[in-house]
Formats: structure tokens, sequence, C-alpha cells
């Protein structure tokens, strides 16, 4: 404040920028939580605590946090060797990653239902081998949503393993350090804050994600059905209360998840040193 | 140098680098988890799309994909495309040169704000409209009044679809313009230069990459997006159908080529875009 910016346009793209934002964005979220006022508190709780509404909230959150847990392991051995190794097709490798970011996700959603289904090329496979059935089953749910958190896990610990600084491996290493110490002492506490993020990022868009999930869930009540799905039932029951409150109490986990992804982001920063 | 202790260093050498080094068969063993794994999550799925699509043959994905529903599908996804794409780039251009070029109180929060519709459920950024537009909501007496349709129509598809894209340009110019800095702005403002000379001169070739990057990203959104779009369209063949809600449909109908008839059109879209963006990613590199 200060200074006295010399670039032209302050006023006129502030002022789009918020009315904008307020016209796309706010207006329409902000109905949600007036709408939800015209429930009573007791309203809010019966709804959701009743069976099916509990049933759906455990589901989409042990799904997500097995599936944020498994995408974090690979995505980070595959954040690791793409930056570290090089190999015979990296590059088309490399780019496949951002496939889940841009395939729709009602396609991804067809495809792995296709696949794991009891008739399908992995979903025969599993059953043959182990007796495992993945479609229309909760593990159904967890393999959509890994495909989902892949690129969110990768492309947040790829940059910063990339900006990690090989002279702090050199130092470990001069001062007689082996590789698995250095790995475990210098280089994964670094990379930690990063792969926690990505973690937490699968975690918040699992909790959230509609399309990839409902074909390959089965959808059957208290079993495999997610609370994004439950929210479109009770809509298209006109139950609009329903809806209403399950939708907003989303809203608040998805703003406390927005604003915790936050704090970890500025942490990844001052770790690397860039604030 | 004393002699003696060479034969020590070389040792020590050596040990160093095998500690800076993951010893080999570490590298094939990760190399192949990660190979695998992403070959499993992606190049499967992938694959299977084409071969799906095709597995009637050649003459049943082309009359699957002429189909009038289909048709009718590709155009309205392509009309949502054409109108929030531009308003929302409009818009990411705009609000980074506020959010970058100046100082102010609370801009930290309204980048934030910007970043909502990234956070919010598919669902319930579909929903939201309901509540505004539809025959119970709080606008729907007046829309009934008035023979406006937006819910279970075009209009609401555009809405939900203009929320879910966007953050997406904002977000890519931002950090750019950010890091940039504006002294080459200011340059061309003290030579002379006013601001669209200075906007169109200075800026827009600076960010152009990373600009089109966004609205590569934000296309491939609004023409995919599946859960906002589903909640808001009403489903109606050949009226309101965009195509992944088309794909949904066949796919529920057990009409499995045209299905994924419809799903490889956007899978390949998907692709062009992963090209493009690996391009232009090269690109902003070397720029």
């Amino acid at each position: 404040m200060s200074r006295k910016s010399v670039m032209p346009g302050f006023g006129p793209t502030i002022g789009f920028t918020l009315l904008y934002l307020g016209l796309v964005v706010l207006i329409p979220l902000s109905t949600l939580v007036f709408e939800s006022f015209k429930l009573s508190w007791d309203d809010y709780v019966h709804i959701i605590t009743s069976k099916r509404v509990l049933s759906s909230f455990r589901v989409s959150f042990i799904a997500a946090l097995i599936a944020a847990s498994v995408a974090s392991v690979f995505g980070f051995i595959t954040a690791w060797v793409l930056v570290r190794y090089s190999f015979f097709g990296k590059n088309i490798f490399h780019a496949l990653i951002d496939l889940p970011f841009a395939l729709p996700t009602a396609v991804a959603g067809i495809v792995l239902a296709t696949i794991f289904q009891p008739s399908g090329f992995l979903g025969k496979l599993l059953s043959d081998l182990f007796g495992l059935q993945v479609a229309f089953k909760p593990l159904g749910i967890v393999i959509a949503l890994i495909f989902i958190s892949i690129p969110f896990v990768v492309r947040t610990v790829e940059p910063v393993l990339l900006e990690f600084e090989t002279s702090m491996e050199e130092a470990g290493s001069s001062l007689g350090a082996t590789r698995l110490q250095i790995f475990t002492k210098i280089i994964f506490p670094n990379i930690f804050p990063a792969l926690l993020t990505g973690f937490a990022l699968s975690f918040a868009r699992g909790v959230g994600e509609y399309g990839s999930v409902i074909f390959i869930a089965g959808n059957i009540p208290y079993v495999s059905e997610i609370v994004p799905l439950l929210i479109v039932i009770k809509l298209e029951q006109y139950d609009i209360e329903g809806a209403t409150a399950i939708a907003l109490t989303m809203l608040v986990i998805s703003f406390v998840l927005l604003f915790l992804i936050n704090l970890l982001q500025l942490w990844v920063r001052k770790r690397s040193g860039q604030l | 140098m004393n002699t003696i202790t060479q034969p020590l260093n070389k040792d020590k050498v050596v040990t160093q680098q095998r500690a800076l080094q993951d010893p080999t068969w570490v590298r094939w063993g990760l190399t192949a988890i990660a190979i695998s794994f992403i070959s499993l999550f992606i190049c499967v799925p992938l694959g299977l799309v084409i071969f799906q699509a095709f597995s009637k043959g050649l003459q049943a994905y082309w009359s699957a994909l002429s189909n009038a529903d289909t048709l009718s599908a590709i155009r309205l996804t392509l009309l949502v495309a054409i109108i929030t794409v531009p308003l929302n780039t409009l818009f990411g251009i705009i609000a980074a040169w506020a959010i970058t070029r100046f100082e102010f109180k609370g801009k930290s929060f309204l980048t934030t704000l910007i970043d909502i519709p990234f956070s919010v459920s598919p669902v319930i950024s579909g929903f939201i409209f309901v509540l505004l537009f539809g025959a119970e909501g709080w606008f729907g007496n007046w829309l009934m009044e008035h023979d406006i349709k937006i819910i279970f129509a075009a209009p609401g598809i555009i809405l939900a679809t203009l929320f879910i894209t966007f953050p997406f340009v904002a977000r890519q110019l931002i950090p750019l313009m950010q890091e940039m800095g504006n002294q080459e702005e200011e340059a061309a403002l003290s030579l002379g230069a006013g601001g669209w000379k200075m906007f169109f001169s200075v800026t827009l070739p600076n960010i152009k990459w990373a600009l089109l990057y966004g609205v590569l990203l934000c296309n491939a959104r609004a023409m995919g997006e599946f859960g906002a779009v589903s909640v808001v369209s009403g489903h109606i063949r050949g009226m309101t159908n965009t195509l992944p809600l088309h794909v949904e449909v066949s796919y529920n109908d057990y009409d499995v080529v045209s299905a994924f008839a419809s799903a490889s059109i956007l899978a390949a879209l998907a692709i062009v875009t992963l090209i493009l963006k690996t391009t232009l990613e090269w690109k902003q590199a070397n720029r």
C-alpha cells in the first residue's frame, strides 16, 4: 500500500473481478446457505443422523481415505521415477499422468466399470485368481478414486522433487550416510509436506467425486452409496430439505479441507524456501 | 598429499557415489512398479475405450456417432463450451491483472475465493442452480410466469459449467504474472504506450502460452463436465443431453457401442488436450 502502482486499470479490473465472482460463484453458492436457514436445527440433525446418510458419509470417507493413501504411495514412486530415472518412453508416460484430469469423469466411470465388472478383463482375472469382486462393491469406489487421485499426488510431489537440492544429499553422503539414511533422513522429510498436500487434495476430490464412481459402485444403499449420489437421489425425490442438509454438510467439510490444504501449501513453500 | 591415505580416499569416493544413487535393483524395481501402476490405471482404460467403441466394427461405430441423439449431444456440448470458455477466459485475464499488478487488502482471500469451485463437489455445483432456478427455487415462480426455462434446459447447463470452469484460466495466469513482475510493462508505459497498447504488445505475448494452456484445460472441463451438468439437465434425449450425459444414458441402456463411441470422442479430446499441453509446457520452458 506504500507505493502507488503506476499500472493502469485497477478500478475497472477489480470491479469486474468482484462482480463476476459474485454473480457466477458467490451468489449461487450462498443460496445453499440461505436455503438451509429454512431448516430447524432438529430437522437438520434428524436428516444427517439418519442411518442411510451416515452410511453414505462412512462409505465416501473411508473410500477416499484408502484411495488417497494408495495413490500417495504409488504416486510418490511414480514421481520419483519420473524425476530421477530415465527410461524408454518416459515423455509419453509423463504426459499420460494428467489423463485423469483431462478425461471426462463419465468416460472414466464407464471404462472402469467395464474393466472391473465380473465379466470384464480385470474383473474376471481378479475373481478367478483371488475370488475378489471389485465392481458393484465398495472396493470399486476405491479403484475409481485411485484413478482420479493419481495426477494430484504426482503433480504436487514432482516439482518439489525437481527443485530439491542434491547438494543436501551430497552433504549427507560426505558425512558418511548410507543411501537409505539419506532417503529417510534428508529426502523424505523434505518431500513429506508436498506428499501430504497431494494426499489432502486427493482426499478432498475423492469425497466429492461423482461421475467416475457411480458406474462402478453399484450404488447399494448402506453399502456402496456415496454422499454426492445421495444428494442426487434426494433431489430426484423432490426432497429439497434432505438434499440441502447433506449438501451443506459436504460444503462445510470441503471448506475445512480447503483451509487445511492452504495451510499445507504454505508449509511446503516455507520448507522449500520460497517464503 | 599423503600417499597412504589415497586408496582410502578412493574407497570413500565410491561409497559416496553409491549413497547418492539408488542401487540398480531399486531403480529397476521402482520403475517397474511405476510403469505397472500407470499402465493399469491409465493405459488400460484408455485402450479399452477404443476397443469397445470399435467392438462391433467401423460401421456400428459410425452409425452410433451419426445418430440424431449423438449429434444433438455434440451440438449442445459445443454450444456450452463456446459460451463458457470465452467468458471465463476474459475473467481470468482481468482477475489476474487486478491481483498481480496491484496491492490491496484481502488479496490472498480473493485468490482463495476464486479457487472455490475446485473444492465444491460437482453435484453441489449443479444443485445450487436448482435451488435458484428450479420449479421450487427462488426464481421458480417468476421464471414460470415469464415462460423461461433454465433448469432442465440449456441455460442451466451453461450456468453450471460456467461455475465449474470458473477458476481454470485465472489459476494459470496468476502465478505466472506474479513471477514475471511488471518491469517490462512499466518500461512500456514510461516509453509512452497507452494501457491497451502495453497490454497487447507486452503483457499478452508474455502470458500467451500459459493463457492458451488455461483455455485448453477450461475447454476440456467445459466439454467433459458430468456431475454438475447431470443435476441440472434432466437428461432429455436429443434436447438437454451433453456428450458426457449421452455416454451415461447410452451405457445405462446397455447400448455399449453408442456409449463408447461417444466416449471415444471425449477421450480423443482428452488426448488432444494432453498433447497440446505437453507442447505448450515445452514452449513455455523454452520461451
